[in-house]
């Protein structure tokens, strides 16, 4: 978990020194704003995992040494098969669809998006472990 | 429908394959084998179906693209042709330039080949979130059924380029519901990116096999990895530009136009910091590929896997970095500081290349098809690279900038990574795919074709942007020499054309006659190769030990174990401090 931490905050830090010296060069707000977001994007998740990388035991996957057994037991849950993605990306479709060939696709996405909301979450209940 | 992956708390017997890794255990009330037939290509959340999906479709619309330069070139072969109207030609090259860059470049890599082969170079039974995938594919085949349907509605498709520049774009002067359709595309997919993105740095932040550490993945691997974070960096602004310009054509907004106040220079800036990465979003993956081929078929290890992998970083940190050098002459933009990040980035490009010649010197190289389109890609892309270089200055760039000069560098950048790069891909991960091997002879008919059309169809172009001759035009100059070389430039297009019908043929034939790959073809090095081809359901049945960045490789050659890699089976501390690759010269 170190190196991946290690990753973000770099990225997050190389994106800070190009924000801070675009802001005193050049004087342009829209390139500052997206650097200063970028920076975000590093520091943000990257912090939370250099957090917890001093936190955690290491896992067999950071271990050099780990053999194959050293993971053993579940390692998560997968659906094995769904239609929600499905109709929740034809719902997305309508609903973009929407904003060119007018409000009467707006129901019928409204209804794809809310059926797949839901399908999709008591799909994740019916399955057990969660 | 859920099934549990396990992998078995204790030694199963030692079988062919080595220790027992992954175990299926089924989950009561479920069972995973699913529907069949249509019903399971559109309720499957398996990232081996959803990239094969992904990859069709991909390859689909690149075709549709292609056929579309075909016409642009046809168009250009003569200075007054009337093949096309303008505005037909216009529609042509800004739908050319979309599909293949919104939706065939970057799709094809990480929606195709990562999606397919990243899980498994890591050892992972499936996309971290497999249901968010199968969503990414549906938000990106109707963002694409989006873009393509606005050659069918009054007005005709979107006729901005590629680039939508404010203020062409705007309600006056691009009216109709073709640029509509096209926004809200770039809406659709641009999501589509953003979960994928998502999902490759999950997967490969959390599902890798135990012993497989950041600095064992394959390179393509990393550089998916770079690629996700900058998928996350650009596309968000890119759906914000187009949620901006949808406002100023419908909502009387004002942000692009100068009568309200607005800045046009803003939509480039915002797009460009979109499309900059873009580029490098385009490239880093099929640096990846390559880097995976080159040493297996030069039957050595990876020459400087660190500094490949620091030199993407370097890239993808760059990249953020320069945008503004597409806005040359705005003469808004600080040319000082763009100008020197964009020359910087060739310092690790230029390393990426010491590193892949490195790794083919002194290799036993067997140039098969995989192996001649990645050195294609090698000298494809350094013409590319060396006129990008040119183009940083912003002298030059005054000259040249919206020239065929510029038509012919991004061409050969493109064209040498996702084409060159992403069929040595194609043609190196299908019989895994497949588990049917394409055939030698078509395939090289393939890349000989390829690279001769395409040094014959850019050369030209280069020769023309010096002279003058703007991009983006259907009717040119009668100035001497002009036609003659625009003529050759369609010849090498329809040459480009003719040679993907050999891999068309390869294709029917490997369907039709199919020769078994067997799991491991090219004795590669990746995890990928130690499972079955196709692999089954979750991928993985068994794993090898995992103590370097090729385990395939070590399991199938343990003679080379003691010459090439430190012991590290003892769980020693001391051992466990030392850096387990040591390089021996044998």
């Amino acid at each position: 978990m170190k190196i991946e931490a290690r990753f973000l905050v770099g990225l997050g830090v190389v994106f800070a020194a190009l924000a801070v010296s675009y802001f005193f060069l050049a004087h342009e707000p829209a390139g500052v704003a997206m650097l200063v977001g970028a920076v975000g994007l590093g520091l943000l998740p990257g912090s939370y995992y250099l957090w917890w990388s001093h936190h955690m035991k290491p896992r067999p996957e950071d271990d050099e040494d780990a053999t194959i057994e050293d993971n053993a037991g579940t390692i998560e849950s997968f659906p094995g098969s769904s239609i929600w993605p499905f109709v929740l990306g034809m719902g997305a479709f309508a609903a973009a669809l929407t904003f060119v060939f007018g409000l009467w696709l707006a129901p019928i996405a409204a209804v794809l998006i809310v059926t797949a909301a839901i399908g999709g979450t008591v799909e994740s209940r019916r399955g057990g472990a969660v | 429908m859920t099934t549990l992956i396990e992998r078995p708390d204790e030694l199963t017997p030692e079988g062919p394959r080595g220790p027992a890794g992954i175990e299926e255990v089924e989950h009561e009330h479920a069972h995973h084998e699913g529907p069949s037939g249509w019903l399971k290509w559109l309720t499957s959340t398996d990232h081996k179906v959803i990239g094969k999906s992904y990859m069709i479709t991909s390859l689909v619309i690149f075709f549709m693209a292609g056929v579309m330069a075909l016409f642009i070139r046809a168009q250009l072969a003569q200075p007054d042709s009337s093949l096309l109207s303008f505005q037909t030609y216009n529609e042509l090259f800004t739908m050319h330039g979309s599909l293949m860059l919104y939706l065939f470049a970057g799709p094809f890599a990480f929606g195709g080949l990562a999606n397919y082969i990243v899980p498994i170079q890591i050892g992972a039974p499936d996309m971290a979130y497999p249901r968010l995938n199968a969503l990414s594919y549906w938000l990106y085949l109707s963002g694409s059924i989006t873009m393509i349907s606005g050659f069918f509605v009054a007005g005709g498709a979107a006729s901005f380029a590629w680039v939508a520049y404010a203020p062409l774009s705007n309600a006056t002067n691009s009216p109709g519901a073709g640029p509509d359709l096209w926004l809200i595309s770039l809406g659709l997919t641009g999501f589509s990116a953003i979960f994928t993105g998502v999902n490759l740095v999950g997967t490969i932040f959390y599902l890798r096999a135990p012993g497989m550490t950041m600095f064992r993945m394959p390179i393509f691997t990393w550089n998916m990895l770079v690629t996700g974070i900058l998928i996350l960096i650009a596309f968000p602004v890119l759906f914000a530009a187009v949620v901006m310009l949808f406002c100023d054509r419908h909502f009387g907004t004002h942000i692009f136009s100068v009568q309200g106040g607005g800045s046009p220079v803003l939509w480039q800036h915002l797009f460009w910091f979109f499309g900059h990465p873009e580029v490098y979003i385009l490239a880093l993956p099929f640096f990846g590929i390559v880097t995976d081929i080159i040493p297996v078929f030069s039957r050595k290890p990876l020459f400087g896997y660190r500094g490949m992998v620091f030199a993407t970083m370097a890239i993808a940190a760059l990249s953020t970095g320069v945008w503004a050098h597409h806005m040359f002459t705005t003469g808004v933009v600080l040319l000082p500081f763009f100008s020197l990040l964009s020359y910087l980035i060739a310092v690790p490009t230029g390393i990426k290349f010491f590193n892949w010649i490195g790794t083919m010197w002194r290799g036993q190289i067997s140039f098969k098809t995989p192996m001649l389109f990645s050195v294609g890609f090698l000298f494809a892309f350094l013409m590319g690279g060396v006129t990008g270089v040119l183009l940083a200055s912003p002298p030059v760039d005054f000259q040249v900038h919206d020239t065929y000069f510029v038509v012919a560098h991004f061409h050969q950048v493109l064209i040498g990574t996702t084409v060159f790069a992403g069929f040595a891909g194609f043609y190196f991960w299908y019989p895994k795919m497949f588990g049917r091997m394409l055939r030698e002879g078509l395939g090289k008919a393939h890349f000989w074709f390829l690279f001769i059309g395409f040094w014959l169809t850019f050369m030209p172009q280069y020769l023309l942007g010096l002279q003058g001759m703007p991009r983006r035009i259907a009717e040119y100059s009668t100035a001497p020499g002009w036609q003659g070389l625009n003529d050759l430039s369609t010849a090498g297009a329809f040459i480009i054309g003719f040679s993907f019908l050999f891999f068309l043929v390869n294709l029917v034939v490997s369907w039709r006659k199919p020769v078994a790959a067997g799991d491991n073809p090219w004795d590669g090095h990746a995890l990928e190769w130690f499972t079955s081809s196709p692999p089954p359901h979750h991928n993985f049945t068994h794993l090898p030990p995992i103590r370097s960045e090729r385990p395939t490789w070590d399991y199938n050659h343990p003679e080379a174990r003691t010459l090439i890699h430190k012991k590290s089976d003892g769980a020693s501390a001391a051992a466990r401090s030392e850096k387990a690759p040591v390089e021996v010269d044998a």
